[in-house]
């Protein structure tokens, strides 16, 4: 009982700090792994963005100082407390905050999870940056547009037993025939590490002397990838493509490298997350199997049957854009 | 002494022979240009691989040589983002003490407190990994935050070879010439071979073994430089899992785990079987899935060759004693 009581206070405290909103705007929350980090500001961007565009909406951008659920459970309560109409969490953990969420969604708030997903119980909807269909998709057209006669490619991935990776592989495999005269001449495994990686790119040099390009759908593959090629003095011959974080691809982009690279673009996410919380916390849209929902700019979304929604084709960074993104994540 | 050599001729013939058969299924390996390449790619191994030697020739175990090098490796590219302008030379001295320190932190904890070795580098394995975290709250420091100095100069070309391979010859030669001809050296076999009759010729053995973690310290933080600066990437993770194919070396170039028992010249061998395999496997087209069973084994089968050729049959010391029996 002690313990409610204190929650009580806690939240009523967390309440009264904040500012008074007018009455009329809409509120949702953008709650967080954790504040400070760069990839999140930016979807906070992006949450701002749809807010202005939409109008009447305020955007409460929030979220423990680390990243724990038991901070996300705290921040949440006090949002629950300043009753907000929606919440959009990307989650420290996907069961330990469905209880605090379904007293949220008790109370009439819309709850919905971005990027890092609750479960099912939790949220009335989730938003992922992208589906392995698309991710599997796009690392061999990523390859492909700078490969117009066509040419040999060369997937180095994680570990042989990383489902992501396998997945995306596969969903590749399936959509080669959309991709005439590309071949991919083999699969390595870097298992994740710097030196082993390096070690199988330049494997790959070796025995395909006619590689065009390696795929790497793995950040730190694609970096070691790229160190490789410009060891070997191949820059220009062979192209480092696949999934990386800006921050980390810079370096590559700035060499040659790596013509372009892809990931989800936090931006995006931020405003396509916010704009679905909207909609279904106007009721212009309701969360459920099948249903289509229009998310501005960025088009519209299909629920699937656990009411989950692919957001876009990840975001290609190359050296027109890469400069303003290595700051952010 | 006529085993020891034994042993390494068994070893470098296995190193031929390996090489040979590499080259009936990719002939590219044997290129002048490639074998330098390989011999470049194991130096960080080689040069790691001889102070873990000197450690377990002391009947220690150094189990946090790779988390020492991640953590050198990040301060040297901390301090390299700090202050671009530094001169190689104070990179390396910085890489040189920091690492030694770290190893003097082992070495202190096994003099002193007398914790079993294993348990030490087990516990300062990890906490040199969380310092990193907290140093760098899990961010990576990346190719372009480095200076082209910082990452160029191991690449450097000298003769045709990388500075990195010639950082691994130098260590070699000085390792060489420590272990046979300095008193530390002929020290460290002594407490290894027999600790009780170390320590009535006058050898602390603690001290001894407190220097053997300090070498081994000072060659991870070396390599640690050397590593960051290859693969122009630092992160917490870097090198992970490394100080078992570290010990794998060693124990493949004949040291014994009982300590008192290897030459350099064999964990330099040691070092280049390792090495020589893991840039075959890339090359010669072997599906993924064995190629871990394929390392194992090839470690497991030197082991056995080693275990084989250097047992010895003990010496008679008494010769009436021996009839008598």
């Amino acid at each position: 009982m002690k313990f409610t009581k204190l929650m009580t206070s806690v939240a009523v405290a967390a309440g009264l700090f904040t500012g008074p909103a007018a009455a009329e705007d809409m509120r949702i929350a953008l709650v967080v792994k954790a504040l400070g980090i760069g990839f999140f500001e930016a979807a906070a961007e992006g949450a701002e963005e749809a807010a202005k565009e939409l109008g009447g909406v305020e955007i409460i951008y929030t979220g423990p100082t680390d990243t724990t659920a038991e901070g996300q459970i705290e921040v949440i309560n006090s949002l629950i407390a300043q009753r907000v109409d929606a919440i959009a969490v990307s989650a420290n953990d996907t069961d330990a905050l469905v209880p605090t969420l379904k007293k949220a969604m008790q109370r009439g708030i819309t709850v919905i999870s971005w990027d890092s997903g609750v479960a099912e119980a939790g949220r009335q909807a989730h938003l992922n940056p992208s589906s392995n269909a698309l991710i599997g998709n796009m690392i061999i057209k990523l390859a492909a547009d700078h490969l117009p006669d066509g040419g040999e490619v060369a997937v180095l991935s994680a570990t042989t037993t990383s489902t992501n990776q396998n997945i995306w592989i596969d969903e590749m495999n399936k959509v080669m025939g959309n991709y005439p005269g590309i071949e991919v001449v083999s699969t390595v495994y870097g298992d994740d590490l710097a030196d082993k990686s390096y070690r199988e790119a330049t494997g790959l040099m070796q025995s395909h002397p006619e590689l065009d390009a390696i795929i790497a759908p793995t950040s730190v593959g694609i970096v070691a990838a790229a160190q490789a090629v410009a060891d070997a003095g191949k820059i220009g011959q062979v192209n480092v493509t696949g999934l990386g974080l800006p921050s980390e691809m810079a370096g590559a982009i700035e060499s040659g490298a790596s013509k372009s690279f892809a990931i989800w673009n936090p931006i995006d996410l931020g405003y396509s997350a916010t704009m679905l919380a909207h909609q279904l916390a106007t009721e212009a849209a309701t969360a459920e199997p099948g249903a289509e929902i229009s998310i501005g700019r960025m088009g519209a979304i299909t629920l699937d049957e656990t009411n989950s929604a692919a957001m876009a084709d990840p975001f290609v960074y190359d050296a027109s854009n890469i400069d303003a993104f290595k700051s952010i994540f | 002494m006529s085993a020891l050599k034994s042993r390494e001729a068994i070893l470098f013939g296995a190193i031929l022979a390996l090489t040979t058969v590499i080259a009936t299924r990719f002939p590219g390996f044997v290129t002048p240009t490639n074998l330098v390449s390989v011999f470049t790619d194991t130096s960080p191994l080689m040069i790691l691989a001889m102070g873990q030697m000197v450690v377990i020739l002391t009947r220690c175990i150094d189990l946090s040589v790779a988390a020492n090098l991640a953590l050198t490796g990040m301060v040297c590219a901390m301090i390299n983002v700090a202050m671009p302008g530094l001169p190689m030379v104070v990179i390396l001295v910085v890489a040189l003490i920091l690492g030694a320190a770290l190893g003097a932190i082992n070495g202190i904890l096994v003099w002193k407190l007398s914790i079993p070795p294993i348990v030490v580098t087990l516990g300062t394995m990890t906490i040199f990994r969380g310092i990193i975290f907290l140093l760098t709250e899990g961010k990576w420091i990346n190719a372009h935050e480095m200076s082209p100095h910082f990452t160029g100069f191991p690449r450097n070309e000298i003769l045709g070879m990388p500075v990195l391979g010639w950082i691994g010859i130098i260590v070699a030669l000085i390792m060489m010439v420590v272990m046979a001809r300095s008193t530390m050296g002929r020290a460290i076999y002594a407490v290894g071979g027999n600790p009780h009759a170390a320590v009535y010729t006058g050898i602390d053995v603690g001290k001894t073994q407190f220097y053997a973690f300090v070498i081994s310290g000072t060659l991870a933080g070396l390599t640690g430089y050397l590593w960051v600066a290859r693969y122009s990437v630092a992160y917490v993770d870097i090198a992970g899992g490394f100080e078992l194919d570290v010990v794998a070396a060693c124990v493949i170039g004949g040291v014994s785990i009982a300590g008192g028992a290897g030459t350099v010249f064999g964990t330099l061998l040691g070092a280049l079987f390792l090495g020589v395999v893991k840039n075959a496997l890339p090359v010669v087209d072997i599906s993924p899935f064995w190629q871990l069973a394929i390392s194992g084994a090839a470690i497991i089968v030197a082991v056995a060759f080693n275990a084989k050729s250097g047992r010895s049959k003990g010496r008679v010391i008494l010769k009436s004693a021996e009839h008598a029996q």
